[in-house]
């Protein structure tokens, strides 16, 4: 029954890891043979890849566990997709509902420790429930904000016959996500970017998720106004265009950041003002208006007073702010004249402090290696996941993502061991794009079990580690705010990756000077197969511009 | 401020647990809290007193609408309302004091619901305030136990949940 609902759903891939209380649905699958299901070797992994598949295709990803542990070690991958709005549909077993309660073997109360970081989650007592539980899931999972939902499976539930009437169509009373935004709010916002001098764009995952890129690029474009992204909102728009600014917030680039805090008018699209942007809220864009655009009311007046507050499907808000822009009629002149100022200004802050770092004859430069794998991979439309600490702010600040799902990356949460396995659920649901994953020494060890899974399935998934044998953020944290003093963040033994790509039966790549970065970049991407790049990098880099946590977005560190 | 928000919700395992989890969760406060079945048996009415600045009752109120199992949630404390609590208080009634008791159920209207030799067992209903002007009178008389409800609450004239 679960299955059949799952092909209703148009479930293509399953991610998962078996167990006693989960066997029969595998069973079934197996007989059944039309869902590819892949085997894990953790079911973190499991999670974080049915979470990359989810970003990378806009489809709801399906994992499927067993009770217990197979249960508890999906929360994070859980909690990841929950801070990032990802749709995710998580199937766990659970011991038969006689046993419920009675700490049996592998029980434990997943819905319970599940429902703060899920968006909702079910009990199945009744099979006949089933078909309707596993309609909803699907529905809330994709609907409104995404988020995943959890539906824990008795195992006697499983088992059990009934006829199967899969509903076409739901309806939930106490569910109704607006999409539709207010057309008196879209007016009066527009009456604010008429008289705004200084505007500026500030887009987050939202765009990407309601597919509203094209529509922020004609309203950037339109207006002629800078747009910054937040980590979540990079590619969003594209990230070579002259009107971006690139990311803003704690490592996001002195001009963006200044934009920010001098702005008269901020134009937020589906993003939610997190403390990685703001800084110190007090002073945070202290002379602008801000308008915004995002489908949960709860986002909107959270953190910062908002004077134009528009819930609903970003991609519809902008279409309609673009057509009164249309019908208004300003002419293209009028508004490059009244920003002419404003773009002086933008330019010369980026001149002061672009993007840079130092590089050096000895040891290799982490931003050297993006820059580089940027420059050798940029026609070929690649897909980047990353880890989190260093490895992810280089990614985003010296890689330039064009296009919308083109980096996958745990910003909410920021868990490491999420690229890996989450670059195995985007190769699976492109088996011919390049995938990379930009990781760390640290973060790779995470979930590097995965490697296994990717051998499994052939996935030809590129990993590139920057190795400076550090918890490299927590480190430069240590040596800006802690007198340099390396507690719990020095590895005296980092394994050898290249040896541990060959175990797998993988290929493995090493450069260590400066001048072998290149070579061997073009080695590792040509190989065929799961391959590890690993690149020695300068131990003590770190990441600039930085805003100190809790200062003022303009208080910033630079190189 | 002190707010009162009546909250209709499917009245299905879990519900409940959402609700406080949210409060928990982020460092919101519960005041009172009581619950029980609307007419329509599918929904439970939930009557929440929380205290917080505009800006905290309006997430609240969000959040509490995000939840897929919440069906509306109004604050009824913001227009004109009526609230009302229970209270059964077992006191101490010896020969001296046991006039003096009555008198004052008299003037409280409150119930003797219950008598033994040794004590009376009053049921006050009312506001909180009330609630709390009858404990302090009874007090120095000696109360043996005290159980209360949470506090239930309605918007007065139209406006309804």
């Amino acid at each position: 029954m679960v299955v059949e609902a799952l092909k209703r759903e148009g479930v293509e891939v399953i991610f998962g890891f078996p167990g006693g209380a989960i066997i029969d649905i595998n069973d079934a699958l197996e007989k059944d043979g039309t869902i590819k299901y892949v085997l894990a070797r953790h079911e973190q992994g499991a999670t974080h890849a049915a979470d990359g598949y989810a970003r990378a295709t806009g489809k709801v990803g399906v994992c499927l566990v067993t009770s217990g542990p197979g249960a508890t070690n999906t929360v994070t991958g859980i909690a990841t997709a929950y801070m990032d709005s990802i749709p995710l549909v998580v199937l766990t077993g659970q011991v038969p509902t006689a046993l419920i309660g009675n700490d049996a073997f592998q029980e434990v109360d997943i819905v319970g420790i599940t429902r703060p970081c899920t968006k909702h989650n079910y009990l199945v007592k009744d099979v006949k429930e089933l078909p309707r539980i596993l309609k909803e899931a699907f529905y809330i999972a994709r609907t409104g904000r995404p988020g995943p939902v959890l539906i824990d499976l008795p195992k006697d539930v499983q088992n059990q016959k009934a006829e199967f009437n899969y509903p076409d169509k739901i309806k939930l009373r106490s569910y109704n996500p607006v999409v539709e935004p207010h057309n008196k709010q879209i007016r009066r916002a527009y009456r604010l970017i008429e008289k705004a001098k200084r505007p500026i764009i500030y887009a987050g995952g939202g765009v990407i998720i309601s597919g509203a890129h094209k529509e922020l690029k004609t309203l950037a474009e339109t207006i002629h106004a800078p747009v910054t992204m937040t980590l979540m909102g990079l590619g969003a728009f594209p990230g070579t265009h002259e009107y971006s600014l690139g990311m803003l917030g704690m490592h996001g680039s002195y001009c963006a950041n200044m934009a920010m805090a001098n702005t008269d008018l901020i134009i937020a699209v589906g993003a939610r003002f997190d403390d990685r942007v703001t800084g110190k809220v007090e002073a945070f864009a202290p002379l602008a208006k801000i308008i915004h655009i995002d489908i949960d009311p709860t986002s909107i007046q959270k953190n910062v007073k908002v004077d134009v507050p528009i819930v609903g499907d970003s991609k519809l808000a902008l279409k309609k702010l673009n057509k009164i822009i249309k019908e208004e009629g300003r002419p293209d002149e009028a508004w490059r004249d009244l920003h002419a100022a404003w773009w002086d200004q933008i330019r010369a802050w980026e001149k002061r402090h672009p993007l840079i770092y130092k590089l050096e004859k000895d040891v290799i430069k982490p931003q050297y290696v993006i820059e580089k794998l940027y420059e050798m991979t940029k026609d070929k439309d690649p897909i980047i996941t990353t880890e989190v600490g260093q490895n992810q702010m280089w990614a985003a600040q010296f890689f330039k993502f064009d296009k919308p799902r083109t980096l996958l990356t745990s910003g909410g949460l920021g868990t490491m061991g999420y690229g890996f396995p989450a670059a195995i659920g985007a190769q699976m649901a492109f088996p011919d794009r390049l995938v990379i994953d930009i990781a760390g020494d640290g973060s790779i060890q995470m979930n590097i079990q995965e490697m296994a899974t990717a051998m499994e399935q052939r996935l030809p998934v590129k990993i590139v580690i920057l190795n400076n044998e550090f918890l490299g953020m927590v480190r430069q944290w240590q040596e800006l705010f802690y007198d340099k003093r390396y507690a719990a963040t020095k590895f005296s033994v980092t394994p050898d990756f290249v040896k541990i790509a060959e175990a797998y039966g993988a290929n493995g790549f090493r450069a260590t000077k400066p001048e072998e970065v290149e070579s061997v970049l073009e080695q590792g991407l040509n190989a065929e197969g799961l391959t590890i790049m690993e690149f020695a990098i300068a131990k003590e880099e770190g990441v600039f511009p930085m805003v100190p946590a809790g200062k003022a977005t303009t208080e910033m560190l630079l190189v | 401020m002190k707010h009162t928000l009546s909250v209709l919700v499917e009245n299905c395992p879990g519900a409940l647990s959402r609700i406080t989890g949210l409060f928990s969760g982020r460092g919101f406060n519960i005041e009172s809290l009581s619950v029980a079945p609307t007419l329509d048996p599918t929904l439970s009415h939930l009557t929440l007193v929380t205290r917080g600045d505009e800006f905290i009752i309006e997430q609240i109120i969000k959040q509490l609408n995000r939840l897929v199992d919440v069906y509306k949630v109004v604050d009824v404390s913001e227009g004109e309302f009526v609230e009302r609590e229970m209270a059964l208080i077992k006191v101490r009634a010896e020969d001296e004091t046991r006039a003096e008791i009555l008198r004052m159920c008299d003037i409280f209207r409150c119930k003797v619901v219950d008598v033994s030799p040794k004590t009376y067992t009053i049921e006050v209903t009312g506001p909180e305030s009330k609630m709390k002007a009858v404990t302090e009178l009874l007090k120095p008389l000696g109360i043996k136990e005290i159980a209360r409800t949470g506090t239930i609450a309605m918007s007065r004239e139209k406006k309804s949940v």
